[in-house]
């Protein structure tokens, strides 16, 4: 009891070292849960859980789900859900798959192979998944149909609006351009990962110098400068150190020489090469950045969060909140098509059961990463690490060789356990 | 008297709405003139709120008419409302929790920058600079509106209106959730508005306030108007006798 009276008087004197850094204290203990989850597998497997190889992999096979995750965000800050995603990917993946493979070559003449093939195919697809979100958005906001109904119908009809599309039959190989967006097939090799790597890393200092600048401006307070420049290194560091590791992944050697057969050359002996970022990876970044300026630097975004925080006051405010649900579920809609891009670009062929409960990853992700289902709250980076920490405690269970069934009790186990604990750290919050 | 005052800033003409067959508010016609504070009384359900939000946007009147500066004019929402310098501050404090004050004063009307983003700095250097001159000991300036006291979120509520230009102001119960102090504060606030000449629709429950805060006051029941009545002519007792009775004391009627 005395102890917390103390800290309470002496907490705007002393301030700690976290509160000097301004570090979200919510994400520390993200990152933290990670580390030690990262640290624990690669104990159980004998370093083979943070070899390059590895990580290489396991960012590639977060990308699809991180994507609609950061849209999901959004969705649920507006205390709605969206249960379609996953059906709603696979009718973009089948859509984008049949373009490529029988419509664009049958009827209108342009073959596989051609460089249309992948932008058109790829423009129409996100197109597609944009109306289709625009039309749950319209039920649900100008219809006020509940949004749980309006996506628990889509997750059937668009499950089976692509099955119906493609006959159910698997479809491929799709375009080779379009491919590139999957992976390993698509990476950007070692010097220009150095490149992008030393650009976003300038990028990211001159943001944190244009900010400190702007609050002197106004007459804000600011952080010490030594706290600053230690935060610039720690960003630094983890973009170069995150590109370092990519490009550390050496290309099979069997993988190189078939590469250089199709070019009609011999490999030179001992030759070694790193895959470097892969595209899809590059594109989840930039979706990162341009959702977290949407959600903090817009009034679209700004809009969202005061819907989601009090509706009735957006309402009086002069909000369009039926308008606005209609343009969330459209960026939903659009995100999983990019995701389905990615999905169906990764495996290089179109498959029945792709995305088959993504919506159930996609709402955890999003809700481990902080994202309140009773609204207002969330944050992108916050999803794109719970989608992160799944796909790293599925795939680590995987590498250790726990049985499939138990995998899924624990990935089910840790989301409930996220929540509850985010529970407490707010009431904590609150009542301190 | 109302002759030589020159045209009412609102004039509310034969306002009907209903819910449901009810008649919340039946044939009610109010007008309120510039530099003045008309105050609304009347039992929970009597339709004040119902009328003024006729004229605030949230609800659309079924039949009537409302004139603003002898212009009638069409309100059918709150975007509406503001085009016409009309500033609500409502009973449940229409604020989102979540956000920051200067977030909240700003919201429907961000400033942005040239690239068309929300410029926060500039909108907190302004919220900093009204609040200095209406609530100078207010500070929390970052933290969610959700973490003030009520005198804090209702000044930030009082400011958005003031700081937008309102020269409509409709406060529906401002005091209701305040302290001693902080209703003084509400009550100067409103004789430093008067004088800058809006015009204020005040909502209240206390007729002690009400006939310390306003000119007049307006009284229903059942969605009808009692009456009009000037506050330095009447009693505490008359007020209350026609909030409870629904007719005019008679010495007024005469």
């Amino acid at each position: 009891m005395a102890d917390t009276t103390n800290s309470a008087i002496d907490a705007p004197k002393k301030r700690s070292l976290l509160e000097t850094l301004e570090v979200d204290t919510r994400l520390l203990g993200m990152i933290g849960a990670f580390v030690i989850l990262c640290i624990a597998f690669n104990v159980l497997t004998d370093g083979r859980f943070l070899t390059p190889r590895n990580i290489f992999n396991l960012t590639i096979q977060t990308v699809s789900v991180a994507i609609m995750a950061t849209g999901m965000v959004f969705v649920i800050v507006t205390r709605h859900i969206d249960l379609s995603v996953g059906s709603l990917l696979a009718t973009c993946s089948a859509f984008m798959a049949m373009l490529q493979t029988a419509w664009l070559p049958g009827i209108f003449g342009i073959d596989l192979g051609s460089p249309f093939v992948a932008p058109i195919a790829i423009v129409l697809g996100l197109a597609l998944g944009a109306a289709i979100g625009a039309f749950h958005g319209w039920l649900v906001g100008y219809l006020t149909i509940p949004a749980f109904i309006v996506t628990l119908g889509g997750l059937l009809v668009w499950r089976n609006a692509a099955w119906y599309l493609t006959r159910g039959q698997t479809i491929g190989p799709l375009d080779q351009n379009f491919a590139l967006f999957g992976g390993t097939n698509g990476t950007l090799g070692e010097t220009w990962s150095w490149i992008i790597g030393f650009v976003a890393a300038g990028a990211a200092l001159i943001i944190l110098f244009l900010s400190r600048r702007n609050k002197i401006a106004h007459e804000f307070p600011v952080k010490p400068v030594w706290a600053e420049l230690s935060l610039s290194a720690i960003v630094v560091s983890a973009i170069l150190g995150f590109v370092a590791v990519l490009n550390a992944y050496q290309i099979p050697t069997r993988r190189l020489e078939r590469m250089f057969e199709a070019r009609g050359e011999v490999m030179p002996e001992g030759y070694s090469v790193g895959y470097g970022l892969p595209i899809s990876v590059v594109l989840l970044i930039l979706v990162a950045i341009a959702m977290s300026v949407v959600a903090s630097r817009t009034r679209f975004g700004r809009y969202i969060f005061a819907t989601g925080g009090n509706p009735d006051a957006a309402d009086l405010s002069g909000i369009n909140t039926r308008l606005l649900t209609v343009k969330i579920f459209a960026l939903m809609g659009f995100l999983c098509a990019l995701s389905a891009v990615v999905a169906s670009a990764r495996l290089t062929f179109h498959s029945n059961d792709i995305g088959t409960l993504d919506e159930l990853r996609v709402i955890a992700a999003a809700v481990i990463g902080g994202t309140a289902l009773s609204g207002g709250i969330g944050t992108i980076y916050g999803a794109i690490l719970g989608a992160l920490i799944m796909q790293s405690l599925q795939s680590g269970m995987a590498m250790v060789g726990v049985d499939a069934p138990f995998q899924n009790i624990v990935v089910g186990s840790v989301l409930v356990i996220a929540v509850l604990i985010d529970i407490i750290y707010r009431k904590r919050l609150g009542a301190g | 008297m109302a002759e030589d005052r020159g045209t009412p800033l609102v004039e509310l003409e034969d306002i009907s709405i209903s819910f449901g067959g009810i008649k919340a508010v039946d044939h009610v016609s109010l007008d309120l003139y510039p530099g003045e504070v008309v105050g609304l009384l009347g039992h929970n359900g009597a339709g004040k709120s119902t009328l003024i939000k006729c004229l605030s946007g949230a609800y659309q009147m079924d039949s009537g008419e409302i004139r603003i500066r002898g212009d009638k004019v069409e309100i059918n929402n709150p975007r509406d409302a503001r085009s016409h310098n009309i500033e609500t501050i409502y009973q449940t404090l229409a604020l989102a929790d979540n956000l920051d004050a200067a977030s909240n004063l700003f919201l429907g009307r961000e400033i942005t920058t040239p690239l068309g983003l929300v410029d926060d700095a500039t909108m907190e250097a302004e919220t900093r600079k009204i609040m200095g001159r209406l609530n100078p000991n207010f500070r929390k300036f970052s933290s969610p509106v959700s973490a003030l006291s009520g005198g804090q979120r209702q000044s930030v509520a009082i400011t958005r209106a003031v700081y937008f230009n309102a020269k409509i102001l409709i406060m529906d119960e401002p005091t209701a959730a305040l302290g001693p102090q902080e209703t003084q504060m509400v009550a100067e606030l409103i004789q430093e508005l008067k004088r800058e000449g809006l015009g204020i629709f005040l909502i209240d429950h206390d007729v002690h306030q009400v006939k310390m805060l306003c000119d007049r006051a307006a009284v229903m029941k059942n969605g009808k108007l009692v009456g009009v009545v000037d506050v330095d002519a009447v009693s505490t007792d008359d007020i209350l006798a026609m909030i409870i009775a629904g007719k005019k004391p008679e010495h007024l009627t005469a």
